[in-house]
């Protein structure tokens, strides 16, 4: 169970606006997250991964306290290990598909199969730059369950894809979510495009 | 002709880059990082080497560290050391003299780089130091580059600051710059220029090296 109760002020074109999200997400489920643009989702996943401190609240992912702003407790994101797709990617120009994912486990196995998953094994050589959007937006997704991570945080990671691969790419993460008994938080503005992902939807809006 | 001057010059060169990268590499990461009033002076400090008169550096570290009182002295009873007169003094002179050229460049290559870079490094787990080392350090080699050349060609051209803290003293603090000098004020000038070629001719090749090593940037090395 993951029980998020924060507040944090964010600064939007209609002047400052507070972020409030109280709210229980399903462990091992899928939550998308929906919302119009400038809501704070990017920035909600990013509190929950700790790259960004709530002003006020709690964060508690099975009964270890995250964030705590009254207690004064923020775990940093070393420890929470939340994979995270980053929406512009944030992959690594100085290394190649398999180097991304060496960097992030030493398990050879679990590297290969992450390669077959993403469809990606004829470039691992290959360094970002030399890459189509659509294949760095898949090894972004590799690289974040590289870790096996318990929760994953997923913005937009599916905007760049063809329909088709989109299609095959959600059935075996389906698999490979349950499999590690992942929870996952997808953040997207496009929903009918998770369709074939069961799991509860969440709104994200701002309050004056 | 005597090459001392230029062996000495180098090897201060030398030291003083990386005597700089080492200690350039953390302050540039640390002044890359968010904003603070401590921050900005501390910038201001390194950087005014750049604008400031060398006479004026050098008069200030000649009294900082005249071994007749202060620091200087207390340095001198300790531990016997002199900055004064001394390779050492050169070396710390050129340090602080040189440092805006180190700590810029590596610190406009890290501000560069998306943060979400370190940000996608954190969260598979890795520490803020194994980010340095293996995500931000090798994407920024182009301004690493330009930040090491700069400072051993600016090193090797010091004479304000060196001759205030230095002196002229042979195989000691007599530089190729000094030497330059010296050798106009005696009227030889077949040594001067034998001095100003060598030094002309090694800044043009470093100078030279960067924009060939950057070419992709295609950019200016000092932009």
């Amino acid at each position: 169970m993951i029980s998020v109760d924060i507040e944090k002020k964010l600064k939007t074109y209609k002047g400052q606006q507070t972020l409030k999200i109280n709210h229980q997400f399903t462990e091992a489920g899928v939550t998308k997250i929906y919302g119009p643009s400038g809501a704070g989702k990017t920035t909600f996943l990013k509190m929950i991964a700790g790259f960004i401190q709530p002003e006020k609240g709690k964060i508690v992912v099975d009964g270890t306290t995250w964030v705590g702003t009254e207690a004064g407790i923020s775990l940093p994101p070393q420890k929470r290990l939340a994979g995270f797709v980053f929406q512009d990617y944030a992959l690594f120009p100085n290394m190649t598909v398999r180097e991304h994912l060496e960097y992030a486990t030493t398990d050879q196995a679990w590297i290969k199969r992450l390669l077959a998953l993403g469809k990606l094994e004829t470039l691992a050589d290959h360094k970002p730059l030399h890459l189509s959007g659509g294949q760095q937006q898949r090894l972004a997704i590799l690289r974040a369950l590289a870790i096996k991570p318990k929760l994953i945080l997923m913005d937009e990671p599916f905007s760049a894809l063809d329909p088709e691969m989109k299609t095959t790419l959600l059935k075996e993460l389906k698999n490979l979510f349950d499999e590690l008994a992942t929870t996952v938080l997808i953040v997207s503005h496009n929903l009918p495009e998770l369709e074939s992902l069961n799991g509860d939807t969440f709104n994200i809006a701002l309050n004056a | 002709m005597d090459l001392n001057p230029i062996w000495l010059t180098l090897r201060l060169a030398v030291i003083t880059s990386l005597v700089l990268l080492a200690m350039g590499l953390p302050l540039a990461w640390f002044l890359s990082r968010g904003r603070s009033i401590f921050k900005i002076l501390l910038e201001a400090i390194i950087t005014m080497p750049l604008v400031l008169p060398p006479s004026v550096l050098g008069f200030y570290l000649l009294l900082a560290f005249s071994p007749q009182h202060g620091v200087g002295k207390w340095l001198q009873q300790v531990f016997n050391i002199q900055f004064v007169f001394s390779f050492q003094g050169l070396v710390l002179a050129s340090v602080i003299y040189s440092m805006p050229f180190m700590i810029g460049p590596i610190k406009s290559g890290l501000q560069g780089l998306p943060v979400s870079l370190s940000q996608a490094s954190y969260s598979i787990g890795k520490s803020k130091w194994q980010t340095f080392v293996h995500v931000l350090l090798p994407n920024i080699k182009p301004s690493l580059l330009t930040a090491i050349v700069l400072t051993f060609a600016h090193t090797l051209g010091e004479f304000g600051v060196v001759l205030m803290i230095g002196g002229n003293i042979p195989g000691v603090t007599r530089v190729a710059s000094i030497a330059v000098y010296d050798s106009v004020e005696q009227m030889d000038y077949a040594t001067a220029n034998a001095y100003s070629l060598i030094l002309f001719c090694i800044t043009f090749i470093l100078v030279v090296s960067v924009f060939v090593f950057n070419k992709y940037r295609l950019k200016s090395p000092l932009e």
